[in-house]
């Protein structure tokens, strides 16, 4: 306080600060990312406990006889499937009833904006059918959830063991939370219609039945999904809509349990290592860490559960994986895990809340907690405010000035508009990124010759493109050339607004601001219009968001282990825009809303600085 | 000595009641023409929810035809059992009936209803205090006298009545406690003795009723009518409340089965062992005290004592798939002797469903028939009497077993759901669906929706729908909520067309309390009782176009009256609401961090934005300012 109050010491820290502006933005950057890069250390990480005394002591004993008679299950699913050509409704109903379940079933319907390629379907119509194994003695306020999705996949073995599940359930007696059995068909779209069902909300237009059987609030959900009939690990997944995470006992939980039966358990499909003071197995955790980053930070939800948990309900998915190990685990073991599982949620008193609901998993055992990772941006975004003093300090005491900045700017400005005008057509730019492509899909098709979904993507690109050509024009056109005073009135908005924006974003998904921070704080740094033109702008357009989305699909199939040429990345590219469209209007994702209506005008914004002149 | 003392007593006590009788006499004609008229307004009083309300005879047996009117008191004098008591006196006569009602349902699960009644002809309000109990349990005579009770309605359940699977109950309940009491008009303060009256309550029954106050109890103005005779019916006098987090257990059922004449010693009650009824589907226990007429002309009144238990047994929990069911089965014991106080004691099985045996077999049968009109449906009973040695056999007990071949699914007229709609911690959607699954008469029902003061209901959003067309309620009554006080209370007469379901929602705002609000467990959510609906049902006698095969013909033109509809009420299922909830893991630390936080950084930026820096000499001293004053006075710029 006395240091700002005193006017000497005060001169003299901001003159430091101005003086050292660059070396210290520097500094923090690498400082930032070193942090970053560290989490995944082993050392500094935490290791994973039961926050939830009621999920504590492994007291249950798990008994669940029936894995062969669950795979017999699942063929006679598989049959009656191909029979039908889809969903076998009536099997299914009358399977759960015979199992002693509450049968209800769900039908919607869906025509989604444009053709999804990977998945083929455009107009989407199905049947979700759900059986409620009521528990006695229990009011009907709470539930669990165990779902399967039906696709046209492989994923028999799943809905066969969650009836043998079913069944087994259904003749114990402990049961104080009503349990629901949900096969869903066409996977996310399914469960989207059942949640909204549930919840009798429609945040996406979407058309469904009423359902006519519930089981009050849902504490938890798992979904559950078998590829194959050998099953070597299971994998955890975690990620869910909007980068959304279920509480961390979740995750605890399926642990313990693996741990408890003898089950080979994964996350990102990475075992752990316990070699983490070698280079191998650092690299390693930083694999798995950044593979949690990249998939939290599409926001897009990574298994049937993802939807879940915007209704707060924990949920997370359990995938088989058949890693050609030698070690096999049979369904029996895979039943014996839900039902301890199932049995410690159904023990819970209280909503899963005790444990962390942000954090970053470099392995399964271990994690990184908001209060570690938040420094590693908070490095990166406290440039941003740097940068924005100097700007504010070069702004108030220019040359033969008086010290008073606020009037001045007024005095001899080209004025409001001079930095309104940019802002404005840039936002602009960015409702039209995001109305356009949807809209003039079939005006596109009809002149050029692609398909709907290529219409879609390539008018996306388009408008962007477009958009790089716009801004600095016009201004030109309204207000003559720009001032010095200009530009740097300019420059103080857009980074104080990236500022905002990329620490909104960090609170609510750690992985994409921080991605965002990576690429958009060192152009929001060093861009003014005295830089050179041609180099300055290679860097500025390598540095958008549209290029780091590239970047990132090119990263991320390196984690995977699954590289791919250029040419494929390319398609792949155009894929995941298309994909972040249709999430965004099908499952109401915020990534591609954010991106197109705040991230790119406010990079237009930083463009057009570089153009000033 | 004490002989002769004995008998001067007794004369004394004769005489007494004998004058209490005459003045009860002097007082009742005058009411009962009132009552009457309140009778045939109040159609809840015709509560056909005891399979005794008529009984006939198909087999040649002695049991004589009963009045109609389940207010009978003595319905078998001729079978009263010798072991009881002969009164020397003539007392206050008092009378205990005891009665299991066995029904295999149609989702394959057996329902048990156990009903225990004790009637006194005595008056608790009369100015002499009532001393003497025989077979009424002196600690509800008690406060039936001291709080001036009128009526009083109590039940414990655990578990929700699935009417999709199971049908209509004999006496529904909502899930976990319900009380709801008619105060006699000349109780002053009623809420003091209704805060009372809970406390005691929760004394008798071990049950946490002392939770109830003013923030979940309301006066609902016309859902809930006395049930016995009575003309007033201000519901001033009228208090409900709901628990629905009580969770009912050993505790509660001990106290209940202490109010049994004979306790669970002999009679019906030998089976209400806890290890099997808490093992079972659904269980729920009630206490049910009013007045009702003596006789026909109902020139006198009596009180009913009727203790109700009914619970559900899961097929497939205990019995291992195999359809098969034996009273030792459900409860670990068979009977062995009717209850020596009882004079009658029944066991009802209902073979409705079953009159040819397609569906399952009764061994041991019994030849003795019984037809009654529950809840709108004529249904048939196998009835063992208890009472009869001929009942247990050989062997002395009887075990009852029922062997199952088929069943089917059935469609109850009206049923109802509720939920809540939406997401986040900000706010809601309260929907409730009712069901009218008559294929062509519409009927009326009262909802009754009490919701606590945190869910801040927000009543201009509330519709009504059915078939998608607006319906508009033709009796709407509403107390908003109080902070902390009082919780809304919302009364709706609502016409629900024929084959339709009828959706009532309305939104709300989730409170922020207090912090020391919050109970222990903030994270579990907050409980909202069950909406009740009370409604005439069309019956499905008078539905059901095809009985003019069975009954003759003079009786099936037009609908006889009493048969055309019943009373029912059902209870939606209770709602748990998350409400916003700070992290109670370190309240101390955030706030303490928080306030640190403003305080300097506001003080701060205050400071900064208002002050203006000026750099001051500093003060000269004084030897400078003496200086200063004589160069000035030489003429000499100061130093």
């Amino acid at each position: 306080m006395g240091l700002l109050s005193d006017p000497n010491r005060r001169r003299a820290l901001i003159s430091m600060l101005t003086r050292l502006n660059a070396p210290i933005c520097v500094v923090c950057y690498l400082a930032g990312v070193a942090w970053f890069m560290g989490l995944a250390f082993e050392p500094f990480t935490l290791r994973t406990y039961m926050s939830e005394n009621a999920m504590g002591s492994t007291m249950v004993e798990e008994r669940f006889p029936a894995g062969e008679r669950a795979l017999a299950t699942g063929r006679e699913f598989a049959a009656h499937k191909n029979k039908v050509g889809g969903m076998p409704v009536d099997w299914l109903v009358k399977t759960m009833q015979d199992r002693g379940l509450e049968v209800f079933t769900q039908s919607f319907s869906r025509t989604l904006p444009f053709p999804d390629e990977n998945k083929e379907r455009y107009i989407v119509k199905g049947t979700n059918v759900y059986g409620i194994l009521r528990a006695p003695r229990a009011p009907r306020t709470e539930a669990l959830v165990l779902s399967a999705p039906c696709s046209p996949g492989d994923n028999n073995q799943a809905v066969g063991l969650l009836l043998g599940l079913a069944q087994y359930f259904r003749n114990q007696i402990y049961w104080a939370k009503d349990i629901i059995f949900l096969v869903n068909e066409h996977d996310l779209i399914g469960m989207q219609a059942w949640l909204e069902g549930y919840h009798h909300t429609n945040t996406t237009g979407m058309s469904w039945s009423p359902l006519q059987g519930r089981g009050g609030s849902i504490q938890a959900a798992l979904t559950l999904e078998l590829s194959s009939d050998v099953i070597t690990s299971l994998d955890l997944v975690l990620e869910g809509l909007n980068g959304q995470l279920p509480n961390l006992d979740l995750a605890n939980l399926f642990y313990a349990f693996c741990q408890k039966i003898g089950v080979l358990c994964t996350i990102q499909g990475k075992l752990q290592r316990n070699d983490w003071d070698s280079v191998s197995g650092y690299s390693h955790a930083v694999q798995t860490m950044m593979l949690m980053v990249m998939k939290q930070a599409s926001g897009r939800p990574w298994g049937d559960h993802g939807l879940f948990l915007r209704y707060h309900i924990e949920a997370a998915t359990v995938k088989g994986i058949n890693s050609f190990r030698q070690y096999k685990t049979d369904v029996t073991t895979i039943g014996r895990l839900l039902e301890g599982m199932y049995r410690k949620l159904n023990n819970l008193l209280e909503r899963l809340h005790q444990s962390y609901f942000f954090y970053l998993m470099p392995s399964l055992s271990h994690f990184v907690s908001i209060g570690y990772y938040m420094p590693a941006f908070g490095l990166l975004a406290v440039i941003l405010l740097l940068r924005a003093l100097d700007l504010w300090v070069q702004l108030a005491t220019p040359p033969s000035r008086t010290e008073d900045g606020i009037a001045d700017i007024d005095q001899s400005s080209p004025g409001v508009l001079s930095v309104l005008t940019p802002l404005v057509i840039s936002h602009l730019t960015g409702v039209a990124l995001y109305t356009l492509p949807i809209h003039f899909q079939e005006t596109a098709v009809e002149h050029f010759p692609v398909s709907e979904t290529e219409a879609v993507v390539l008018t996306a690109i388009a408008i962007y493109t477009a958009g790089l050509a716009l801004p600095h024009n016009t201004h030109r056109l309204l207000s003559g050339e720009g001032t010095e005073q200009g530009w740097r009135v300019l420059k103080l908005v857009a980074v104080l607004y990236l500022a905002v924006l990329l620490g909104c974003t960090a609170l609510i998904n750690f992985s994409l601001g921080f991605i965002l921070a990576l690429t958009m704080v060192p152009l929001a740094a060093f861009v003014t219009p005295h830089v050179p033109k041609v180099l300055s702008a290679f860097i500025l357009v390598i540095l958008s968001p549209a290029c780091t989305l590239l970047f990132s699909v090119f990263f991320f199939q390196e984690l995977q282990e699954m590289p791919v040429s250029f040419q494929d990345g390319w398609l792949l590219y155009l894929s995941v825009i298309s994909q972040g469209i249709l999430d965004h209007s099908l499952y109401g994702s915020l990534v591609y809303p954010l991106i197109a209506l705040l991230v790119y005008p406010c990079w237009l914004l930083f463009w057009n600085i570089l153009f000033w002149k | 000595m004490a002989a002769h003392r004995c008998s001067y007593c007794s004369w004394l006590f004769i005489l007494f009641s004998l004058s209490v009788f005459v003045i009860a006499d002097i007082h009742e004609t005058t009411a009962v023409s009132d009552h009457h008229v309140g009778v045939s307004d109040n159609t809840q009083t015709e509560t056909a929810d005891q399979p005794t309300v008529e009984e006939r005879q198909w087999e040649a047996t002695e049991v004589k035809e009963a009045a109609p009117d389940n207010v009978a008191a003595d319905t078998q004098g001729t079978s009263a059992p010798e072991t009881m008591v002969p009164s020397s006196v003539p007392q206050p006569k008092d009378d205990f009936q005891e009665e299991l009602v066995i029904r295999p349902l149609h989702s394959g699960d057996i329902y048990a209803s156990f009903q225990f009644r004790t009637l006194w002809d005595t008056d608790f309000m009369r100015d002499n205090k009532v001393s003497h109990y025989r077979l009424f349990p002196k600690s509800l005579g008690q406060v039936i006298s001291k709080f001036s009770v009128r009526e009083l309605h109590i039940s414990f359940t655990q578990g929700y009545w699935r009417t999709m699977q199971w049908g209509q109950p004999f006496i529904s309940s909502p899930p976990g406690a319900e009380l709801w009491v008619w105060f006699q008009d000349s109780v002053t303060d009623v809420d003091a003795t209704w805060k009372e009256l809970t406390n005691v309550l929760s004394g008798i029954f071990c049950a946490s009723l002392n939770f109830i106050d003013s923030t979940n109890t309301v006066q609902p103005s016309a859902s809930f009518k006395p049930l016995g005779i009575g003309n007033e019916t201000d519901h001033r006098f009228l208090r409900y409340a709901t628990l629905p987090r009580e969770i009912v257990c050993t505790e509660n059922l001990t106290p209940w089965k202490k109010l049994l004449p004979c306790g669970s010693k002999a009679g019906l009650a030998v089976l209400l062992k806890s290890e099997k009824l808490f093992h079972s589907s659904f269980h729920s226990q009630a206490v049910h005290i009013r007045s009702v007429c003596q006789d026909r002309q109902c020139k006198t009144t009596s009180w009913e004592l009727r203790q109700t238990l009914n619970s559900v047994f899961d097929l497939h929990t205990s019995g291992q798939g195999k359809r098969e069911w034996s009273l030792f089965k459900m409860f670990s014991r068979t009977l062995t002797e009717a209850c020596p106080l009882a004079s009658s004691s029944k066991l009802y099985i209902d073979i409705t469903d079953n009159s040819q045996g397609e569906q399952f077999e009764l061994i041991p049968a019994t030849s003795l028939l019984s037809q009654a009109v529950v809840l709108g449906d004529r249904r048939t009973f196998s009835v063992y009497d208890l009472t009869q040695e001929t009942t247990f056999g050989s062997v002395r007990s009887l075990n009852l077993l029922i062997r199952w071949k088929s069943s089917d699914m059935l469609r109850p007229l009206l049923h109802a759901e509720r939920y809540v709609a939406g997401y986040g911690l900000q706010t809601g959607e309260i929907h409730t669906l009712m069901y009218n699954n008559h294929p062509y008469r519409s009927f009326p029902v009262l909802l009754l929706d009490s919701v606590p003061w945190y869910l801040r209901l927000y009543i201009h959003t509330l519709s009504v729908t059915s078939k998608g067309k607006d319906n508009k309620p033709s009796y709407i009554h509403y107390e908003p909520s109080k902070d902390r006080v009082r919780p809304h209370l919302l009364e709706m007469l609502i016409q629900l067309p024929p084959n339709s379901v009828t959706e009532v929602t309305v939104q709300f705002e989730r409170a922020l309390l207090k912090w020391t609000e919050y109970p222990p467990d903030p994270n579990h959510g907050f409980y909202v009782g069950s909406s009740v609906i009370s409604s005439l049902v069309p019956s499905t006698v008078a539905m059901d176009t095809n009985s003019t095969q069975e009954r003759p013909l003079f009786s099936s033109f037009f609908p006889c009256k009493e048969e055309s509809s019943y009373f029912v009420r059902i209870y939606t299922e209770p709602l748990l609401v998350n409400l916003p909830t700070p992290d109670f893991s370190m309240p101390y630390n955030v706030i303490c961090l928080t306030c640190t936080v403003v305080a300097v950084g506001y003080g701060s930026l205050y400071n900064l934005l208002t002050r203006s820096f000026q750099i001051e000499e500093p003060n000269p001293g004084l030897a400078k300012r003496i200086a200063n004053v004589i160069r000035k006075m030489r003429g000499v710029p100061p130093l």
